[in-house]
């Protein structure tokens, strides 16, 4: 696998960022910034109200990019060292399990943790622990 | 107007997730390659975020209400369950996996790199198969009684 530059200080920057988006969502609606939640509420809402502010809020998420694409005339990378199988099962697992677990890394990892609930530091620190023992076994055990 | 502020959350969300680099798969997945090419990166996306929040939230919660609700919607589950548990570990291997959490991928969306649309609609089809699920359990345990 190919190495990434560590970059402590945008990754610190950004970090600060969704923590201050984080903040303004429940200051302005008192909503938790979970991705999960906003994309679940998205595909089946409950009422045309809730509908309204989470296509709003996905809306600035997606502009981000291209506002960071304007600024410094560089579009952030994505790069996929994946397979488009891995890509479509990991995407079809991440679905199933956010549903039943109730959130993911910003939802359980920042919100949650940030408000020292029980739940979310046990949903964290078990994604985090399935999240590294997957990559090990992808890279290291199968791919080895 | 409550849009608009909603929408400038999203933008500032966005650009926290693609200055930080968790827009990007490549650096998520070296972030979890602790036996191979490992990039320390997301400790500081995940310190910076967290503690910004836990100081914001304090702030926040210090009020009566927020500006445009009538009151904080704040999860009401306690439970450590099964559920909790198990989702949050398939969650672990889906994106050990794909290297796309949801939040990462829905800014990533703006890139317009085909790769995020497909993990998307996985992603969605997930949630629907999670929900038909959910409601055949329930069914049952109604059956039950």
């Amino acid at each position: 696998m190919t190495g990434t530059e560590f970059t402590p200080f945008a990754s610190l920057a950004g970090g600060i960022l969704i923590g201050v988006a984080s903040t303004l969502l429940m200051l302005n609606l008192g909503r938790v910034m979970g991705a999960t939640g906003i994309l679940a509420g998205l595909i089946q809402p409950a009422s045309g109200q809730e509908f309204g502010w989470r296509a709003a809020l996905v809306a600035g998420m997606v502009s981000g990019p291209v506002v960071v694409w304007l600024a410094t005339g560089d579009m952030p990378a994505v790069d996929v060292p994946v397979s488009t199988a891995a890509l479509l099962i990991g995407g079809l697992i991440v679905g199933v399990g956010v549903t039943f677990g109730a959130g993911c890394t910003s939802g359980h990892g920042v919100c949650g943790m940030a408000r020292l609930s029980p739940r979310s530091i046990v949903a964290t620190l078990t994604f985090m622990v399935f999240t590294f023992a997957t990559v090990f076994v992808v890279r290291h055990v199968i791919g080895a | 107007m409550k849009l608009i502020v909603t929408y400038l959350i999203g933008l500032i969300f966005g650009v926290g997730i693609s200055v930080s680099g968790m827009v990007n798969p490549a650096k998520v997945l070296n972030f979890f390659d602790l036996a191979g090419t490992w990039d320390p990166s997301l400790i500081f996306v995940m310190g910076g975020a967290l503690v910004t929040t836990f100081f914001g939230y304090i702030l926040v919660f210090g009020r009566a209400a927020p500006l445009y609700a009538n009151n904080f919607s704040l999860p009401t589950s306690r439970d450590i369950d099964t559920k909790l548990v198990g989702g949050a570990a398939l969650f672990g291997v889906g994106w050990g996996l794909s290297g796309f959490c949801p939040g990462g991928a829905i800014p990533a969306l703006g890139t317009g790199n085909w790769h995020v649309f497909a993990f998307l609609a996985a992603l969605i089809a997930g949630i629907f198969l999670a929900k038909f699920i959910q409601s055949v359990a329930a069914g049952r345990a109604r059956a039950k009684i």
